[in-house]
Formats: C-alpha cells, sequence, structure tokens
C-alpha cells in the first residue's frame, strides 16, 4: 500500500494487541480496529464491518484475515475488502512498527468514519 | 433345490470367498456362517488403527447387517462349531444349533500362541487377535498403568504403539538381540528400537520371560535373570498357529495347517478350506493377500468353476504404527547363493536391503522411505533380471541422478501390471480401468475393484490414479473436511490428537499439515474444544481461538453491545438476588432487563467496558455467569415438583439445582441445556432438552438427544433408574461421552444419529465400569473448569479485552 502521508500517530506498544488478536482505538473521527497477526505484522481498518457495522475488532483474526463476529464475513486486513463470495470494503489505514511501537497512518483523522461501538 | 453352503469362522477369508462366490453365483447356495466371535466380519489387520485411538470399530466393518440380509446369508453369532459330521455332512455348535451341507468352508484363521510360562493363564494376560483383545486392552488402558509386550515383531510392535497412544506405560519384551530379527539386520533394528523408544515406549532385548507374577491378576512379568518389571497387563504376541483342531477332529489330513491342494480342497473335496489355517504347497501364511488369492479359487470352485488353480504368494507387509515407515517383502534369510544391496542414510533415518539371487530380488526391506515398496516388490514377483539397473537399484526407481521423481510422474510411469494394492493384489490397469469405466472417487474405485479397501496404505497411490486420470475434476475428499485449512474431517483430527499425542493448536496444524499458516474461523474454536476436552488440566486455553461471546464471558448484541444472563440455579431466585439485579440495571444504565426462555434473567445493552464492573456486583450478590454465550451447560430448566405441586413425585427443583452446580463451567462440543419435570405433566418441557429427567413414583426416567432450535427433536428414553445418585452418575456419564465424542458443534442430537442409540446405550447402561470411567474423567477435567469467568475478570484478568486503547496524542500530528 502506498503511504500517502507523512505524518504517523504513536498509538501503542506491539505488546499491548495479543497475537492473532486486536484492539479498538476510539478517536474522534470514529472507532479505528488495530490487529496484530501470528507473525506481528500489524493492520489497521475501519471497526464498522461492510455488512451490517459489526465491530471487526472482536473478531478471530486468523493469517491476513479478520472474521467479523456478527455474521461470519471473513475481511481482509491487508485491503478491508470482504473475501469469498461476499463483497463490499472498509477503509485500511496505513501502519508501521517503529521500535517496538505501533505507529498509524495521520489518515485516520481525515476519513470520517461513525465508530461502530461507540 | 438349492445346495446349502455352511462357512465356518467369518474372518478375512470367509468374507472374502463369499464375496468371490457371489460376484459368480448369488443365488447358488443357501449359506449359512458360524462366527465365533459375537459379530458380523470386520477388517482385522485394521484394530491397531482401533487400538490406538486412529480408528473406531464402525471404520473397519466389512459387512454390516445389511450385507447379510442383502445376501439372504444366515449368520449365526457368537457361536462355535465344535464337531463336523462328514458322514451326515452335517455341522454342530457349542450352542446345539446343527446345519446341515452340500459343501463346507472351513475358515478358522489361527489361533495366537500363549508361552506356557507359569502365570501364562492370571486374569490380566491377553493376546492380540479380535476385537474383545483391544476392548481388554482399551478398558485396561484406560485405568492407565503399565503394561508389557511380550514379542517384538509387526504384532507386538503395533500393540505396543497402540497402549502407549493410550497412555498406558509400555515396555517390549524381545527374546533377540534386535526387533523383527527376521526382516531387519542389525543396524535397521537399531533404527526401529529408536523410533519406538522416542515415543516413550521401554525395549527390552534378549528378554527370556521367567513367569507372569500375581496373585489373583498380572502384577509383573519377571525375566530369566531375575528382574521384575510390573504390569496391569501383559500382552502376549509371540506367534501364531492355525486352528486344526475342528479339521483334524473330522478325520481331515493335516499337518501344520490344514491341507489343501491348489483348488483349496481338503482330503474331502465337499469341504474347502481357506485362510491363515491352511497349508498349501508346504507353506502356512499370516497376511491377508494370499489368503485373497485363495479365496478367489474357493469361489470359482463353489460356482463350478475348476480352472482357478491357487499356487501360492510371496509376500509383502507394512508395519502400522503412525509415524514408522518399514515395509518388507519376500525371503530375507542369508545364504551362500544371496547377495545384498544396503542403503543408510543415519541422519535421516533411512534404510534399505535388497536380497538378490541370480541377479533378481527375492527379499526387501525399507525403513524410513517406503515409496519404492511396491516397485521392488513388482521386481520381485516379475523376476525381473536387474543386472542392468543393478548400480542404481537401491536408489529407487525415480533415480535418474537428480532428486526424487513428483509423485505423479511416478506413478505414471509405473508399469500397467504394477501392483497397486497388495493386500487385494490389484493392479495399476485394473484400477485405471474401473476409472474409465466410470468410477470417480476412492470409494467407487474401492466398492469396484477393492483397491485401498483392507489396510488402507495405498490410498495415496490410488488417489494419485484417480488424479492422473481425471485430472482436475478429481477432488480429493473421502470425508467432509472440517474447513478449507485441512482435507481431515472431525473425526479424525480428534483421533489424531490423541493418538499423537498432539497438546497445542501449533502442533496439531504442524503435525496434521494444515493448509494455512493459523487456521480459520471455523478450526480454531473446534481444536481448542478439542484440545480442552482431550488434555483438561494441561492444556492452556488459547482465547484467541474463541469467539468473542467465549473470550469475554458475554453474549455480543447487533449493536455492539452486550448482554448480561447471571445463573439463578434451576430457575430458583431470592429477593436479594432480585434486588442487585435491579441495583446493577440502575447503576449502569442498563436499558432492557428481559426474562429469557430458560427460567433466568437477561440485561441487554451492556457497554463493552462496563462488563467488569456489572459483574463485580453481581458477584458480591453471590451470582456467577451463567455461561448464556458458551458451547458449555446452559440451563437445568426445572419445575416445582414434590416441593410444592399437587402431583409432583420427586423433589425436582432441588434435583435440578444439584445437577446445575455440579456441571457447570464444563466446556462442550455444542450449548448443552436439561430439564427436570416432576411428573409426566412435564412442566419443565424436559422431552426436547439434551438432558431431561421425568420423574415418576417408582424413579426417574432419563431421556436425551432432544432440542428445540432449529431442528425439533424429541428426546429419546436413556434408561430408567430409582435414585437421585443415580440420575447424576448416568447424566454425568453420558454429558463426558458426549464431551469426548461429539464433533464441534454437533448438539447431542447430532451425535446420536451418527454414533448410533446402541452404541450410547452400551457405553452408559450396559457397562458400569466404563460409566464410572467416564464419571471419573468428568470429575477430573471439572477441577480445573469450575472458576467463575466473571469473578476472574472481575479481578482485573484479560483487561486489554475490555478497555480500547488509550487515545493518542492527536495535537503532535495535526
Ligand atoms: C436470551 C434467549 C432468548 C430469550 O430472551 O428468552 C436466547 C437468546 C439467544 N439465543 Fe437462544 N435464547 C434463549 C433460549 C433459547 C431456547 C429456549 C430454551 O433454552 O428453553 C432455545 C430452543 C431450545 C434449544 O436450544 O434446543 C433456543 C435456541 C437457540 C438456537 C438454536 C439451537 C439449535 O440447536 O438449533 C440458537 C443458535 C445456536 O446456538 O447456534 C440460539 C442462540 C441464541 C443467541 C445466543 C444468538 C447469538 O448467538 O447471539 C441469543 C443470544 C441473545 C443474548 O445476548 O442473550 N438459541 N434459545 C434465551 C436464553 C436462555 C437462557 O437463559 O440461557
Ligand atoms: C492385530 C493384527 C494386525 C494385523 N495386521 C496385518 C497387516 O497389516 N497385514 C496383513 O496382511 N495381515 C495382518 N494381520 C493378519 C491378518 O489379520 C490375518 O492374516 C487374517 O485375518 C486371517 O484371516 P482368516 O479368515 O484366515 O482368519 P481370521 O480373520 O482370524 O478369522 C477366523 C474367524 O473364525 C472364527 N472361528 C475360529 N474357529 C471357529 C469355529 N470352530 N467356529 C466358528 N468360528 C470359528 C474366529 O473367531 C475368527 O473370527 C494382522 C492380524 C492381527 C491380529
Ligand atoms: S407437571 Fe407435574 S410436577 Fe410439574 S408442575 Fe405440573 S404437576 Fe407439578
Ligand atoms: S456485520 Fe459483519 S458479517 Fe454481518
Amino acid at each position: 500500500m502506498q503511504h500517502s502521508t507523512e505524518r504517523w500517530l504513536d498509538i501503542a506498544a506491539l505488546e499491548d494487541v495479543p497475537r492473532r488478536g486486536g484492539r479498538v482505538l476510539r478517536l474522534p473521527q470514529g472507532c479505528i480496529a488495530v490487529f496484530r497477526t501470528v507473525d506481528d505484522q500489524v493492520f489497521a481498518l475501519e471497526d464498522r464491518c461492510p455488512h451490517k457495522q459489526g465491530p471487526l475488532s472482536q473478531g478471530i483474526v486468523h493469517g491476513a484475515s479478520v472474521t467479523c463476529p456478527l455474521h461470519n464475513w471473513v475481511i481482509s486486513l491487508e485491503t478491508g475488502e470482504a473475501q469469498g463470495a461476499d463483497s463490499g470494503r472498509v477503509t485500511a489505514f496505513p501502519t508501521r512498527i517503529e521500535g517496538g511501537r505501533i505507529l498509524l497512518s495521520g489518515d485516520c483523522l481525515r476519513v470520517g468514519a461513525e465508530g461502530a461501538d461507540a | 433345490m438349492t445346495e446349502k453352503l455352511v462357512v465356518v469362522g467369518n474372518g478375512m477369508a470367509a468374507g472374502r470367498a463369499l464375496e468371490e462366490l457371489f460376484r459368480r453365483e448369488p443365488d447358488r447356495y443357501e449359506v449359512t456362517v458360524f462366527n465365533a466371535e459375537p459379530r458380523v466380519n470386520y477388517n482385522r489387520i485394521m484394530l491397531s488403527p482401533v487400538l490406538s485411538g486412529e480408528k473406531t470399530y464402525e471404520d473397519i466393518l466389512i459387512h454390516d447387517d445389511d450385507w447379510y440380509a442383502r445376501n439372504r446369508v444366515n449368520l449365526i453369532r457368537g457361536e462355535e462349531v465344535i464337531a463336523i459330521n462328514r458322514a451326515e455332512r452335517r455341522v454342530i455348535s457349542r450352542a446345539g444349533t446343527v446345519a446341515d451341507y452340500d459343501r463346507l468352508i472351513i475358515a478358522t484363521g489361527s489361533l495366537p500362541f500363549i508361552i506356557p510360562v507359569p502365570g501364562h493363564d492370571l486374569p490380566g494376560v491377553l493376546s492380540y487377535r479380535d476385537l474383545e483383545d483391544v476392548e481388554a486392552m482399551l478398558s485396561a488402558a484406560r485405568k492407565g498403568g503399565s503394561a508389557v509386550v511380550i514379542g517384538g515383531g509387526l504384532l507386538g510392535l503395533e500393540a505396543a504403539a497402540g497402549l502407549k497412544a493410550q497412555g498406558m506405560d509400555v515396555t517390549v519384551l524381545h527374546l533377540m538381540p534386535t526387533l523383527m530379527e527376521r526382516q531387519l539386520d542389525q543396524s535397521a533394528g537399531y533404527l526401529l528400537q529408536r523410533a519406538i523408544e522416542d515415543r516413550g515406549i521401554r525395549v527390552i532385548t534378549r528378554a527370556n520371560t521367567h513367569a507372569v507374577v500375581g496373585e489373583e491378576k498380572v502384577e509383573a512379568v519377571r525375566l530369566d535373570d531375575g528382574t521384575e518389571i510390573p504390569a496391569d497387563i501383559v500382552v502376549m504376541a509371540v506367534g501364531i498357529k492355525p486352528s486344526i483342531a475342528l479339521a483334524k477332529d473330522a478325520g481331515l489330513e493335516v499337518n501344520r495347517g490344514v491341507l489343501v491342494n491348489d483348488l483349496m480342497q481338503t482330503s474331502d473335496p465337499a469341504i474347502y478350506a481357506v485362510g491363515e489355517c491352511v497349508e498349501h504347497r508346504a507353506t502356512c501364511y499370516g497376511l491377508v493377500a494370499p489368503l485373497y488369492e485363495m479365496a478367489k479359487s474357493v469361489g470359482a470352485g463353489l460356482a463350478g468353476d475348476d480352472s482357478l488353480a491357487y499356487e501360492g504368494s510371496i509376500t509383502a507387509t507394512k508395519l502400522k504404527v503412525t509415524g514408522v515407515d518399514l515395509y518388507s517383502a519376500g525371503d530375507f534369510a542369508e545364504g551362500d547363493d544371496r547377495e545384498e544391496i544396503v542403503l543408510r542414510d543415519a541422519s535421516h533415518a533411512i534404510y534399505k536391503r535388497l536380497v538378490l539371487r541370480d541377479n533378481r530380488i527375492i527379499g526387501a526391506v525399507l525403513y524410513g522411505d517406503t515409496a519404492d515398496g511396491p516397485w521392488f516388490f513388482q521386481l520381485m514377483k516379475d523376476g525381473t533380471d536387474i543386472s542392468d539397473m543393478r548400480e542404481t537399484l537401491i536408489f529407487g526407481q525415480g533415480f535418474a541422478g537428480a532428486g526424487p521423481l513428483d509423485p505423479m510422474a511416478a506413478v505414471a510411469a509405473l508399469a500397467d501390471d504394477a501392483e497397486i494394492c497388495g493386500c487385494n493384489g490389484i493392479c495399476k490397469s485394473v484400477i485405471v480401468d474401473a476409472i474409465a469405466a466410470g468410477q470417480s472417487d476412492l470409494d467407487g474405485v474401492r466398492a469396484t475393484t477393492k483397491a485401498s479397501s483392507s489396510c488402507g496404505s495405498c490410498t495415496g497411490l490410488v488417489e494419485q490414479l484417480l488424479e492422473l486420470s481425471l485430472g482436475e475434476s478429481y477432488a480429493r475428499a473421502a470425508v467432509q473436511s472440517m474447513c478449507g485449512c485441512t482435507d481431515l474431517g472431525h473425526g479424525e483430527v480428534r483421533r489424531l490428537i490423541i493418538a499423537k499425542a498432539l497438546k497445542s493448536i501449533p502442533a496439531v496444524m504442524q503435525e496434521l499439515q494444515w493448509k494455512t499458516s493459523c487456521g480459520c474461523a471455523k478450526c480454531r474454536p473446534a481444536l481448542n474444544y478439542y484440545l480442552l476436552a482431550t488434555w483438561p488440566g494441561a492444556y492452556v486455553d488459547d482465547q484467541q481461538s474463541r469467539f468473542i461471546n467465549e473470550r469475554v464471558h458475554a453474549n455480543i448484541q447487533k449493536d455492539g453491545t452486550y448482554s448480561v444472563v447471571p445463573r439463578m440455579w434451576g430457575g430458583i431466585t431470592t429477593p436479594d438476588e432480585l434486588r442487585a439485579i435491579a441495583n446493577v440495571a440502575d447503576k449502569f444504565a442498563i436499558p432492557t432487563v428481559k426474562v429469557t426462555g430458560g427460567q433466568r434473567i437477561d440485561l441487554l445493552g451492556v457497554k463493552k467496558d462496563d462488563l467488569p464492573a456489572v459483574w463485580s456486583d453481581l458477584n458480591a450478590a453471590g451470582m456467577v455467569s451463567g455461561h448464556a454465550y458458551g458451547k458449555a451447560l446452559r440451563t437445568v430448566k426445572t419445575c416445582v415438583g414434590s416441593e410444592w405441586c399437587r402431583f409432583g413425585t420427586q423433589a425436582s427443583v432441588s434435583l435440578g439445582v444439584r445437577m446445575e452446580r455440579f456441571l457447570w463451567g464444563a466446556w462442550t462440543p455444542h450449548k448443552v441445556k436439561m430439564g427436570v419435570s416432576g411428573c409426566p405433566r412435564n412442566c419443565s418441557e424436559a422431552t426436547i432438552k439434551d438432558f431431561g429427567v421425568i420423574c415418576v413414583d417408582s424413579g426417574y426416567e432419563l431421556l436425551f438427544a432432544g432440542a428445540a432450535g432449529m431442528e425439533v427433536k424429541e428426546t429419546v428414553p436413556l434408561c430408567k433408574v430409582e435414585t437421585e445418585e443415580q440420575v447424576m452418575e448416568y447424566c454425568i456419564a453420558l454429558l463426558q461421552l458426549y464431551r469426548e465424542e461429539a464433533h464441534y458443534l454437533d448438539r447431542m442430537h447430532k451425535w446420536l444419529a451418527r454414533v448410533g442409540m446402541e452404541h450410547v446405550q452400551e457405553a452408559i447402561v450396559g457397562d458400569a465400569d466404563n460409566r464410572m470411567a467416564l464419571v471419573d474423567r468428568f470429575n477430573f477435567a471439572q477441577q480445573f473448569a469450575q472458576t467463575d469467568p466473571w469473578s476472574e475478570r472481575a479481578a482485573g484478568r484479560d483487561a486489554h479485552e475490555f478497555s480500547p486503547l488509550a487515545t493518542p496524542d492527536l495535537e503532535a500530528v495535526a
């Protein structure tokens, strides 16, 4: 993914997010789901399933995908795209890991996502 | 008038001979089969996977009841024939059943050899021959303890591996300096011994058994040198002898076995003999491939075709211990006229040995890499002169100076008459022809050709042939796989977790060759459950493999809030509890308070961050999690019963409370709901619960496998008992059996439909020892399960689940 921004938010230590798990980050603009995979890659998606706004941060993480807790859509962590037969997409935000800290692209402040579990 | 055919013995040889006959002449005879074993025909060579837990008895049936009905065969189970009256052409069983015959088949198999040392007849000394032996070993294994296996040949090692897989401490005693000395030289025997020892089995070679020691049952085995090895069971696997007594008493000619000619007729031409009981051209066999060959002659002969002579067999065999690859074929005895080619690769634990005579292979032993076994076997059977390829022969068929051939190419390169299925003697062209004639899957090929239907070790080759012939259109999937991450089904995975002692999700995925790096939302929760149920206390629950509800112990709602349902034991509550619930609802501004369909109260719309504080307040009033979110015990619904009701016959409320207090916390394959009604009016709807009790004057009727969800299922009766104690015992045993056997997400009725009523009845009602063993296992697991998950989390566990990440400094990037 192209980094469209030079601004990065330091949001958490890598260990704050469990492996094969997610946490939610509440921002005034909406909720962001932050995921960590089994091999310590970190991804960030809008926390709203494209199906019926389920909180993706609460799903089961497997490979580079998450299964939505409400009706089991599988969403790609890399692209935010629904997998398989389902179609739809949520915004994916660039992330970086630096010195054990998770950095999230400042883009997330510009997208007006409404929080799912706010 | 139809002729009468009587068969004595119903093992693998008899079954196959009948198939061969029916294939030619389905209606010629009226057939009666006597079987000393009280059951239908099963695949004896698969007893080892049953022992190790990799298969079940149902998996290894050859002919089910339906087959006997379809072929109008009168199967007399559990009756041993004790005499043949040749003058009157009739046989008689020990129970007194008499049957007349025009033709008779003797297929009595062989008897395990028991070394006649002192103590050999003590209870606990077993042989390894039939299902009873396996069941005896399994029931001993359930109690743990130690086993001594006498004999380090194929059978002994399979028994040892199976008992070890079942959790026993196992020692193998072998008379000779190395294991399987007839097939392996010393260094290969050593490789095998190391592989066996690596699984935690003790091997003692040069061990001469002096006596089996014990008062009322086996306690130990004493060796000649005085060493005593403690043992709760002793398995003797030192050899077999053809079972010839019946034939001998009838005056038929016998030697080591029942003597037969090339048409498999005994000295009385009306009587055939087939299988391990025969001696043909001075040879007795102990493997299935030869007796399938014999069965062809018998079938033809009975159908009136005397042209199909049996001319003897060369045999090959594989050790069926998962993870140890050993193949041997032919003759390995040393002699002046013989040469050997040996390949050793110690770092990969590979050993190959070919025995040659006159430039032809007469014996082959492969250890570690057995892929070329069938190819060597083919060269051996064909008597191919190998002079030209002698230099590279030992490297196998794929050797072309480079690495091993792609397996598909290797299969494609096999000659048409190359043998694929050793047990049934099926060559490549037969399988390819069957596929060309329309068979498109493994089952179809099995049904029409028999290939891979016995020991199953050639299944991979048959599948490759299917793939080769059908290309893309063939999708390998014999069982419904768990999910896209594996080809294995739930049952296989459960068995392999036990058989291979797999104790973590990564271990399962590694060993069973998962196709994805970390599974998916279907297989991970299932594996987590299987591991938890299999290794209570030892396995650490993997939170990340649980669905959100079970991870945070509350039910997620459509808007991302949660619901909270505390337990109300048996539907009983108190004013204090109700006040506490009311206070919590007020304090946390919980929008909805609802009475559920399960006799308790649901607080709906709780914010996730508030959950620990809500629980803390409920805990303070003595309430704990109701597991309304879990694949676990949900509710035990009760009606008022004899405590208040004018019709009540027993104390249904206190019984329900007792059940719920005992069972809560246990994880199960799917949710479990129970009900206790005080009389047959059944106000607690016990007849649509996973387990229901209907109280009556004389006791308690126990029912199970009901549901009222997507499918409405009425319960079926389990049994009737007299006391509350018994209700608890049967209920716990049933729940544990369900926990151990059901596939993840199968309610009890689905599990019952799969395993059958007979099985459940037998395991719970018919076998008191087994019932108690189930209860013990449940009780053991419960000590790790009965902690209230709410109070743990109210005290701070998994805090990250209930709080968002801290809001970062937004000014810094603005
Ligand atoms: C709360 C409750 C409805 C109510 O307000 O009464 C309820 C609510 C839910 N039921 Fe139920 N069921 C409730 C009683 C029942 C009953 C009646 C009973 O238990 O007597 C049934 C039919 C009886 C049965 O199960 O055999 C019932 C059959 C189902 C099914 C279908 C199960 C099936 O085998 O087909 C599901 C779906 C599932 O479990 O996969 C389900 C699933 C659900 C879930 C968990 C849906 C979900 O996954 O989110 C609902 C959770 C809501 C929540 O957050 O609390 N619920 N559900 C009841 C809670 C009882 C309790 O105290 O624990
Ligand atoms: C644990 C185990 C593993 C094995 N593994 C392999 C393997 O991997 N490969 C291989 O090729 N072979 C293997 N074998 C050997 C193979 O099972 C036998 O060669 C084969 O079963 C012999 O068939 P049979 O019909 O001659 O005898 P059996 O299958 O023993 O059948 C004889 C039947 O006759 C019954 N019977 C005996 N006398 C009477 C009577 N008087 N009246 C009524 N019924 C009677 C017996 O109860 C028995 O059921 C294994 C054997 C065992 C025990
Ligand atoms: S069904 Fe029987 S026990 Fe239940 S309330 Fe009615 S009368 Fe009482
Ligand atoms: S809201 Fe995510 S699958 Fe329905």
